[in-house]
């Protein structure tokens, strides 16, 4: 078992009329099961409304299944005594970065998470300290959170999550509110965490480039996992990937097309210098 | 008009005030104000002036900052100063009209008007020189006592730090409805009192709903983040009396002391 593993979750929301009568059921996740091992850099890709943020608040025990079950380092979520430690294990950081910072300085905002759970006060800077450097805000740690970009803000986010030494880190499309500089900061710092501290990722986008670097890739649609593999095995089928009205990198694209036009270039070109190489190979 | 108050501002700057316990600064705030209210002999209001002047001195602050802040109560100030004027009986000093100012009037207005002045410079003051999650702190724990009777202190301080923290960004947000509201023919400058109020009705329904989703946001965030109120429940800044702070309350007291032997002996009374 993996540090997170789902079987046959699903959740629903009763929708109510103003009597507060059921008006109808919608099924925001139906039937997930999954299991992403530990150390692993997952990417969770979706159009609007296809479940994904749903499902990652399971993750967090920030909402309990409908049915099925969800077991973060194997605690089931539904367990009461358990929450601290599955929020604690699994950190979340959201999509908008002004309405998650809770403080008015960058240090003690960082300082949240590990003042909530009971750290001794000296223990609490130097976490402060060491996850501020990971995301490369240590400068800035006197300075109001107003007074930062979106990128920088969702940096913080971040180091305030890595604070409290989570095994996993979920993201709820935390780049959807920045600009490209930032947007590629953010991923990097990601990757960063990934492969020097080991923290497993799950990243949820509907940014494709994003993605091309993950380790695993779940593709969800209304609810349930239709789709997954490797990037390399996704973006190959840039057919289904239309039917489910998702976009595939770039260069994948123009590859795709200038096949369709018939080149006879190979499938699963994910980035620029692999397309080079191909029309290089044509050539020659 | 909003960016004007200066009230609950902090401004950012090295000084010995800065570093002071916020709960001896709750405190000194407390002092002073009561010094203010000792007598109406002009040898109290001397002390208190000379109190203000060390304190700003030693705050680092510009003094023009801090009288800006006087600004947004310049109103409240002129109206009781004419109240006081033209309201107290006694000896006629000048009569026109309806007007009649005396001697005594004068004085009450001249002391009621440094009185508001210095009330407002030392509480403005005390939040130029403490972050308000500082601020919050020293209430936390200088009101920790409470807890015993059952007042939620914690959660009224965290709501508090929450709602300081988000005043920039609700005002930010004001701004671009309104923008967005202009851009689309509002008015807000146009046609009387209650006119002007009804247009604001179109920024401050989106404002509300606006602010119902942040903080439903902010509150799945902070429990993300493990939030379960002060229980177990460690500080990153706790709060301890350093040196400095005592010789700031022996300080305070001295001079409340000083300024209340000062009243007994001028005029025989205690207040």
């Amino acid at each position: 078992m993996g540090i997170i593993k789902t079987e046959n979750l699903t959740f629903e929301y009763i929708r109510r009329d103003d009597e507060g009568n059921v008006e109808g059921i919608t099924t925001a996740v139906d039937d997930v099961s999954l299991d992403i091992q530990a150390g692993d850099f997952v990417a969770i890709l979706g159009h609007n409304g296809s479940g994904k943020s749903t499902f990652a608040k399971h993750l967090n025990a920030l909402v309990a299944p409908t049915e099925g079950t969800v077991w973060v380092d194997g605690m089931d979520t539904k367990e009461e005594e358990h929450t601290l430690d599955i929020r604690q294990t699994s950190g979340m950081v959201f999509q908008n970065p002004d309405n998650q910072i809770i403080c008015t300085l960058v240090e003690e905002e960082v300082g949240f998470g590990p003042e909530n759970i009971g750290v001794p006060t000296d223990e609490i800077w130097e976490c402060v300290e060491k996850s501020l450097k990971a995301v490369g805000m240590y400068r800035f740690r006197k300075a109001s959170p107003n007074k930062l970009s979106g990128g920088q803000k969702q940096r913080v986010a971040i180091a305030g999550i890595v604070a409290m030494k989570p095994k996993c880190i979920v993201l709820d499309e935390p780049t959807a509110m920045l600009d490209p500089s930032g947007r590629k900061d953010v991923i990097n710092i990601l990757h960063a965490l990934n492969k020097q501290e080991n923290v497993t990722i799950i990243l949820i986008t509907h940014y494709m480039e994003e993605v091309i670097d993950a380790d695993h890739v779940f593709v969800m649609d209304e609810g349930k996992v239709v789709m997954e593999g490797t990037p390399r095995q996704i973006f190959t089928q840039v057919d289904k990937m239309k039917e489910l009205h998702l976009d595939v990198p770039q260069v994948t694209e123009v590859a795709y097309e200038l096949r369709m036009k018939g080149l006879p270039i190979n499938q699963g070109v994910l980035t620029n210098a692999e397309l080079i190489a191909e029309l290089k190979r044509i050539q020659g | 008009m909003l960016r004007d108050i200066t009230i609950g501002q902090y401004y950012q700057t090295e000084s010995v005030i800065h570093k002071l316990d916020p709960r001896v600064k709750l405190m000194g705030t407390l002092v002073f104000i009561i010094s203010l209210f000792l007598g109406k002999s002009v040898w109290i209001y001397l002390g208190a002036t000379i109190f203000l002047a060390v304190v700003i001195k030693l705050s680092n602050v510009p003094l023009k900052f801090i009288l800006k802040g006087l600004k947004a109560v310049v109103l409240l100030i002129v109206l009781s100063a004419a109240f006081n004027l033209f309201l107290t009986d006694g000896r006629v000093l000048v009569h026109f009209w309806i007007f009649t100012i005396t001697a005594e009037g004068l004085y009450q207005a001249v002391f009621m008007v440094i009185r508001l002045i210095y009330l407002i410079m030392g509480s403005s003051l005390m939040t130029l020189t403490t972050t308000p999650n500082h601020l919050t702190d020293g209430l936390e724990k200088g009101l920790g006592f409470l807890k015993k009777i059952k007042v939620p202190v914690h959660e009224i301080s965290m709501m508090m730090s929450i709602a300081l923290r988000f005043i920039p960004i609700l005002i930010e947000e004001t701004d671009k409805i309104m923008k967005a509201q202009l851009a689309r023919g509002a008015d807000f400058e146009n046609g009387n009192i209650l006119k002007r109020a009804k247009a604001m009705i179109p920024v401050l329904v989106p404002l509300f709903i606006s602010a119902f989703r942040r903080a439903n946001e902010l509150a799945m965030a902070m429990e993300a983040r493990c939030y379960h109120g002060d229980e177990g429940r460690t500080k990153m800044k706790p709060l301890k009396y350093q040196k400095r702070d005592r010789i700031a309350y022996i300080s305070m007291f001295g001079y409340l002391a000083v300024l209340i032997a000062l009243n007994v002996w001028m005029s025989g009374r205690i207040i």
